[in-house]
């Protein structure tokens, strides 16, 4: 099976919450050197809860679809909620099945997301 | 044996794989049956370690071991077969040198000089000495065309900007895994020795021998580098040539069996090279099937291989251009005389891991990334790039399912 699957087509060609908040609680970076992936993230955080999400960057398509299905995932849960989400969930919301070299490109936007975590704690 | 089927025959992942489109050989090369049958007979005819036993497979295996120093002597035209010492690749024959002659002879204010397209592996070795010991690195520039930048207004070789009385060593590749690029390493040797006659020249030769013939006497460097696997050999193995007098001057690199004369409790002594950088026990059925793949090599001649090579680069060139126009740039030289058999490009905004994804669906094998030689594509301003090589077992079917998978990447990723 194609890990081009339509799902993640649509995600990378228009991806959702895509773009900077006006007024962010907290925001953070991450990039991959090794292959040019790059995620900034950016939250909005009340009563223990994600209001608003959105990230911006550029790298491959697993990279850019996983952040645009993560962000979409996240909205509304709780931090504490988010803090247990683990690769295997990653996985489950893509739907698709990666080799190991491409798992990092798929995982680059939860990285970033447990980093605004532990930085609203 | 310059018939191009009769050559792909002697492959037999293509029996397993027919429709497999291997486009990665500067990574390492494919097997041909005579490499595979080598090993093969060591491990089952007379397996035994090397330089010891006094029994009939243990005197082969030593033999046949041996023998492959004579062949790599005559391969490369080194003086001497105890001037080439085994190693488990270019990394280890660099880092080798490192340890055991930069070490030695490089001190604090000293001069080392490297270039821009390096490998990692001939990059950050010489780097790391200099940051340790506190020396300079002065690294060569390129040109937009993928050109060492060493020629002054005349069109001459000129590197008194990079060589001066205060640089030990210079370390250069012969040929750029990532541009493709030639370098005159003759002339550049030439120079740099007319400008400093105490320079140490090393030149890593891994991308270069499995295309042209090399002369270490001719070309007048001090040590050349090379691997097996790039060169249809086993992986694990890889050779360094090195003048003699700075082979035995040099520090050993490895202690422990095989490299010693004698050993007290207060003092060892160590045997001549090469088998003073020979420590442990070797990678023995990969070096004596390295010989079979030298043989092969020369069997197909590089007169052929030359000439195929730069047939086909110069058809998937043309190809790509006339396909997708200024949708692609490819990188390094544009005549093709100055490159070997690769094309490293980007394809639109597509990035190349997706484009390799992609190729790989239809078994088309490209490498994708920085190649291991990220200083160089920071100097390109390019994050990673896609890379297709062409050798004696590719064919101009090969380029036509290289565009066939690029177009498909533009149809399915779609960017608008």
């Amino acid at each position: 099976m194609s890990i081009y699957q339509e799902i993640i087509l649509d995600h990378y060609q228009y991806p959702h919450n895509h773009g900077h908040l006006t007024e962010p609680n907290y925001k953070t970076k991450v990039n991959n050197p090794l292959c040019g992936d790059e995620i900034e993230m950016e939250v909005n955080i009340s009563n223990n809860q994600v209001e608003q999400i959105s990230f911006f960057g550029h790298g491959c398509a697993i990279s850019q679809a996983s952040a645009s299905i993560l962000t979409d995932f996240v909205k509304g849960k709780s931090v504490s909620e988010l803090q247990n989400l683990q690769k295997d969930s990653i996985m489950n919301l893509l739907g698709i099945e990666l080799s190991p070299n491409r798992l990092k490109c798929a995982l680059i936007s939860l990285e970033a997301l447990h980093k605004l975590l532990k930085e609203c704690k | 044996m310059s018939n191009q089927s009769s050559i792909k025959n002697q492959f037999p992942i293509f029996q397993k794989h027919p429709d497999l489109v291997y486009l990665d050989s500067p990574a390492t090369t494919l097997k041909p049956q005579s490499v595979i049958d080598s090993l093969l007979s060591y491990y089952t005819d007379y397996t035994a370690n090397v330089h010891r036993g006094i029994y009939k497979s243990a005197e082969r295996s030593t033999k046949e071991y041996e023998e492959t120093r004579e062949v790599v002597a005559r391969f490369i035209h080194a003086k001497d077969s105890k001037e080439v010492v085994f190693t488990k690749g270019t990394t280890e024959a660099l880092n080798l040198l490192v340890y055991a002659w930069g070490r030695k002879y490089i001190q604090k204010d000293d001069e080392i000089a490297i270039t821009v397209m390096e490998h990692h592996s001939n990059f950050v070795p010489w780097q790391q000495l200099a940051f340790e010991l506190g020396a300079d690195l002065k690294v060569i520039d390129i040109t937009d065309d993928g050109l060492l930048n060493i020629y002054n207004s005349k069109g001459e070789i000129d590197l008194s900007a990079i060589v001066t009385s205060k640089t030990k060593l210079l370390s250069l590749t012969y040929v750029s895994n990532m541009l493709g690029t030639i370098n005159p390493i003759k002339q550049i040797i030439d120079c740099a020795k007319k400008i400093n006659p105490q320079i140490v020249i090393v030149v890593d030769g891994a991308q270069a021998v499995s295309h042209f013939e090399i002369n270490v006497q001719e070309l007048g460097c001090d040590f050349f580098v090379f691997s097996g696997h790039k060169l249809m050999g086993p992986t694990g193995t890889g050779v360094l040539w090195g003048k003699y007098q700075l082979l035995q001057n040099m520090y050993p690199f490895h202690f422990g069996g095989e490299m010693i004369q004698d050993v007290s409790l207060d003092h060892t002594t160590f045997k001549d090279a090469p088998n003073k950088f020979e420590a442990g026990t070797p990678h023995i059925a990969g070096i004596i099937a390295l010989k079979s793949a030298i043989n092969f090599v020369q069997e197909v001649g590089f007169n052929h291989i030359q000439h195929y090579e730069q047939q086909l680069t110069l058809l998937a060139k043309n190809e790509l251009e006339r396909n997708f126009g200024s949708e692609i740039i490819i990188y390094g030289p544009k005549d093709i005389r100055d490159r070997a058999g690769l094309l490293s490009f980007s394809f639109g905004s597509y990035h190349s891991h997706d484009i390799a994804q992609i190729l790989d669906e239809d078994d088309v094998c490209v490498r994708a990334g920085h190649h291991c030689t990220m200083p160089l594509h920071k100097r390109l301003n390019v994050v990673a790039s896609t890379r297709a090589s062409f050798y004696i077992y590719n064919t101009e079917k090969d380029v036509e399912k290289l565009v066939n998978g690029l177009e498909k990447v533009r149809k399915v990723l779609k960017i608008k």
